[in-house]
C-alpha cells in the first residue's frame, strides 16, 4: 500500500508523457494525411478547372480554349504551385478551422461538411454503438455455454459479415425494397427537412430515415464484433481465477461481469478507433448506393472531381475522429487496466 | 482436447509413432482434412478457378458488344427446358424469345416466339462451335460447353444492352479473381522486403518503416483506395487500368503483413538456430530466406489466403463506384455497378446474380482460410 502510493506520482508523470507523446504523433499524423490526399489529387491527370468546364460545356459542342481553363484556375487559384496552395490551405485550417473553398460547389468547404459530418458522425457512431450493445453480451453469453450451437451461429454470421459487406446488404436492401416493402431506403432527411434548420421534426425525420444506413453499417461490425468477443471470452473463461470465482459461490452474470468479462472487454475496449476507423471504411460505398449525401459520398465525389479541398478536409476531420478515437480508447484502458497506467502505457 | 486424446488412444501404436515422426506439412494436412467446412470452401473454390481458367470455354458468348442480342435486351433468365405446351422431348432446349422496352408500359416486354402456333424450339448443342478463341492462351480452339444454332441462349438473362450475363459472369469471375491474386502477391512481396528489412537490420530503419505503416493504416483503406484509383487517367486502356488496380491493391495492403512479417523476425532473431547459423557464417540475407522465413511459410500462406476475400471486396466495391476497372472489362464489381444505375430494380432481379458469385467466392476463400489458419496453429486441436 504504501508502496504503491510512493511510486504513483511516478507512474502519473510517465503516464503524462506518453499522453503528450501520442498527442504529438497525432498531430504530425494529421499533418502527413492531409499532406498525402493533397498531394495524391494534385497528381491525378487533370486538375479541377479542366472537369469544371468539361462538364459545363459536354455535349453542348461549344470547344474549351486553353484560355477559359487559364481563366478558371486563375479564379480558383489554381495556377500557383502546389506548396503554395498546401501552405496556404494548411495554415488557414490550423489558425481559423477554415477549410476553404469547395471547387465543386460555390460554397466554402466548412458549410459543405458542417451538417454532414454531424450526420457521418452519428450514423457511424451509431452503427458501431449497435455492434457494441448487441456483440458484448451476445458474445459473453455464447462463451458462456456449453452446448456448440452457439458457436456454430456466431462462427457463420462472422463468415457472413464478410461474405456480405455492407454495399452487398445495402444492394440487396434495395431489391428487396422494390418487391416487398416499400419504404423510402434512400436519402438522409425528407425532401422537405434538406435545406431547413434543425428542429424537432428535422432531428425525428432523421432518426425515421437513419435507422436503414445504421443497420447496414453495423452489420459488418457486429458480426466481426461478435467473433471476436466470443473467442475472448471464451479465453477467459478456461481460466482459473474463474473456475476458483465459481467454486467460492459466483454464478451467472454477476459471475460473468465481475470477472471474465472484465478483462475479455479489454482488447474491444483499445480498438475503439479502429472500429471508427472500419465503420467510416465502406460508408462511401454504402453512401453512394443509398444515396445518402453525407461524408462519404462528399468524398466520392470530390475524389472524381479532384477537388482538393473537399477531400483532404473531409478526411482530415474523419481522422482526426479516428486518432481521437484512439486516444480516447488509450484513456479507457488506462483506467480500466491499472497496469497500463503503472507501467505509463507501455 | 477430448476427442483428440480419445481418438489417438484409439489408434494402434504404428499410427501413434506416425504421428510424432509426421512433417509439419503432413501435421498440418491432417488437421486440415478434419475441418470439412473448409475442405467444402476449397472444393468450391477449385470450381471458382476451374472457370477463371476456362471462362471461354463455359462461357457461350464473348459477353462484349460483338455477341450483343438486338433482340432481347434486359431479358430474364431462359429456362432449360424438357417440356412445353407442345410436350416434351429428351433433349433440352431453350424457347426463341424476344425482350424490349417498351415505352407506353415503361417496362420490358418478353415474348416467347411462336412458329405454326407452337412455341419456337432451339435444341442446346454441346461443345459447340462458335467464336474462336485461346484456351489458356494457348490451344486455339472455336469450342463452348453450349451453344444453339439458331436465336441465342441466356442462362442469366441479359443486361440492359443485349449482353449474354452469363458470360459476363464468367469473364467477371477470372477478372475479380485475378486482380485480388496479383494484389495480394504483390504486398506480399512488398511486405516481405520491407518486413524483412525492418525485422532483421532493426533500428531506425525499422522506425521509419513503423511510422510509415502506422500512417497508412490510420486512413480507412476504402477512401484511400479511391484517392489513389481516381488518379487514373480516363483515356487509359482495359489493360492499363487492370494493371494500374493491381499496383493500388497490393501498395495499400503491404503494411499489415509486413508488420507480422516483422514482429516475428524480431522475435526469432535471438533464437539459438539463428545464433547457431551466425557463427557458422551465414549472412544476413541467409539466415532470413534459409532459416526465419522456412518456420514462418505455413503462417505467410494462410495470411495470404486470408487477404484474398478482402481484395475481392476492395476491387467489387470500388467498382461498383466507379472507381475501379471499368467497362467494358467485366469483373463482379463491374456487373454489380451495371445494377445500381439501372433505373427500375424490380424490373431485372437477374442483375443480382454476379452479387451470388461474389458471396460465394468470398465465404468460400474466408472458410478456407480459417480452415488453414487453424491446421497451421499447432495448438488448434487443444484450444477451440
Amino acid at each position: 500500500m504504501i508502496l504503491s502510493t510512493a511510486s504513483s506520482s511516478q507512474a502519473n508523470a510517465a503516464f503524462w508523457r506518453f499522453l503528450a507523446t501520442r498527442l504529438l504523433v497525432s498531430l504530425l499524423t494529421l499533418l502527413a494525411v492531409s499532406f498525402m490526399i493533397y498531394g495524391l489529387i494534385e497528381l491525378m491527370p487533370g486538375d479541377y478547372a479542366e472537369r469544371e468546364l468539361f462538364r459545363k460545356y459536354s455535349g453542348t459542342g461549344v470547344t474549351i480554349t486553353q484560355a477559359e481553363i487559364d481563366r478558371v484556375r486563375a479564379d480558383l487559384g489554381l495556377d500557383r504551385p502546389f506548396l503554395v496552395r498546401y501552405g496556404e490551405w494548411l495554415w488557414n485550417v490550423v489558425t481559423r478551422l477554415d477549410f476553404g473553398p469547395a471547387f465543386r460547389v460555390e460554397t466554402s468547404v466548412n458549410a459543405l461538411i458542417g451538417d454532414k459530418f454531424f450526420y457521418t458522425f452519428v450514423l457511424v457512431v451509431g452503427a458501431m454503438l449497435i455492434s457494441y450493445i448487441v456483440a458484448i453480451p451476445v458474445g459473453i453469453w455464447v462463451a458462456s455455454r456449453k452446448s456448440g450451437i452457439g458457436d456454430g451461429v456466431v462462427t457463420l454470421l462472422s463468415y457472413l459479415g464478410l461474405a456480405l459487406p455492407n454495399f452487398a446488404i445495402a444492394l440487396v436492401l434495395l431489391m428487396l425494397n422494390a418487391f416487398v416493402f416499400d419504404l423510402d431506403v434512400t436519402g438522409l432527411v425528407s425532401q422537405e427537412f434538406r435545406d431547413a434548420p434543425w428542429s424537432m421534426a428535422k432531428f425525428l425525420d432523421f432518426l425515421g430515415h437513419a435507422y436503414i444506413p445504421l443497420l447496414v453499417l453495423g452489420w459488418s461490425t457486429t458480426a466481426f464484433q461478435l467473433q471476436t468477443m466470443r473467442g475472448l471470452m471464451k479465453d477467459e473463461m478456461g481460466k482459473l481465477y474463474v473456475t476458483a470465482a465459481q467454486a467460492r459461490g459466483f454464478s451467472g452474470w454477476p459471475m460473468l461481469i465481475k470477472y471474465p468479462a472484465r478483462h475479455a472487454v479489454m482488447p474491444i475496449v483499445s480498438t475503439i478507433g479502429f472500429d471508427f476507423s472500419r465503420s467510416f471504411n465502406e460508408l462511401p460505398i454504402v453512401a453512394s448506393i443509398l444515396v445518402l449525401g453525407e461524408l462519404g459520398q462528399e468524398l466520392l465525389l470530390a475524389f472524381l472531381d479532384a477537388d482538393q479541398n473537399t477531400a483532404a478536409g473531409i478526411l482530415v476531420c474523419i481522422t482526426s475522429v479516428i486518432i481521437a478515437a484512439n486516444f480516447l480508447s488509450d484513456l479507457l484502458v488506462a483506467a480500466l487496466d491499472p497496469r497500463v497506467r503503472m507501467r505509463g502505457g507501455r | 482436447m477430448t476427442d483428440m486424446t480419445m481418438t489417438h488412444s484409439a489408434q494402434p501404436k504404428a499410427r501413434q509413432e506416425n504421428y510424432y515422426t509426421a512433417s509439419q506439412w503432413q501435421l498440418f494436412w491432417s488437421r486440415f482434412k478434419r475441418n470439412r467446412l473448409a475442405a467444402l470452401g476449397g472444393a468450391v473454390l477449385s470450381l471458382f478457378i476451374f472457370i477463371a481458367l476456362f471462362a471461354e470455354f463455359l462461357a457461350p458468348y464473348s459477353g462484349q458488344a460483338d455477341t450483343r442480342n438486338p433482340d432481347y435486351t434486359a431479358g430474364p433468365p431462359q429456362l432449360i427446358r424438357f417440356c412445353d405446351s407442345a410436350g416434351c422431348q429428351l433433349w433440352p432446349f431453350v424457347h426463341d424469345m424476344t425482350s424490349s422496352y417498351s415505352v407506353l408500359e415503361k417496362s420490358y416486354q418478353v415474348e416467347v416466339l411462336e412458329e405454326n402456333g407452337q412455341p419456337l424450339r432451339r435444341p442446346l448443342q454441346f461443345f459447340y462451335p462458335a467464336g474462336e478463341y485461346k484456351l489458356l492462351g494457348l490451344i486455339p480452339s472455336d469450342r463452348h460447353l453450349f451453344g444453339v444454332e439458331q436465336g441465342f441462349v441466356h442462362l442469366f438473362g441479359t443486361d440492359s444492352n443485349g449482353l449474354d450475363l452469363f458470360s459476363r459472369v464468367m469473364y467477371a469471375t477470372r477478372t475479380s479473381l485475378s486482380i485480388a491474386f496479383l494484389g495480394v502477391m504483390l504486398s506480399f512481396i512488398l511486405s516481405l522486403f520491407f518486413g524483412g528489412v525492418a525485422g532483421y537490420i532493426g533500428g531506425w530503419v525499422d522506425t521509419a518503416i513503423q511510422a510509415f505503416t502506422d500512417l497508412v493504416r490510420v486512413i480507412p483503406p476504402i477512401p484511400l483506395y479511391m484517392a489513389l484509383t481516381a488518379m487514373f487517367p480516363r483515356d487509359w486502356s482495359n489493360t492499363q487500368v487492370y494493371f494500374a488496380m493491381t499496383l493500388v491493391l497490393g501498395l495499400v495492403n503491404w503494411p499489415t503483413l509486413a508488420r507480422r512479417i516483422r514482429s516475428y523476425l524480431l522475435a526469432s532473431r535471438e533464437e539459438e538456430y539463428v545464433q547457431a547459423a551466425r557463427l557458422a557464417g551465414a549472412s544476413g540475407w541467409r539466415i532470413v530466406v534459409r532459416h526465419l522465413l522456412p518456420g514462418f511459410a505455413s503462417y505467410i500462406i494462410v495470411e495470404l489466403v486470408i487477404n484474398f476475400p478482402y481484395r475481392i471486396l476492395d476491387e467489387t466495391a470500388l467498382s461498383i463506384v466507379g472507381l475501379g476497372l471499368r467497362r467494358p472489362t467485366m469483373s463482379w464489381g463491374v456487373l454489380l455497378q451495371e445494377m445500381t444505375t439501372v433505373q427500375a430494380i424490380q424490373l431485372t432481379p437477374w442483375f443480382f446474380i454476379p452479387l451470388i458469385f461474389f458471396v460465394v467466392a468470398v465465404l468460400s476463400f474466408t472458410l478456407l482460410g480459417d480452415g488453414l489458419r487453424d491446421a497451421a496453429d499447432p495448438y488448434s486441436g487443444i484450444r477451440r
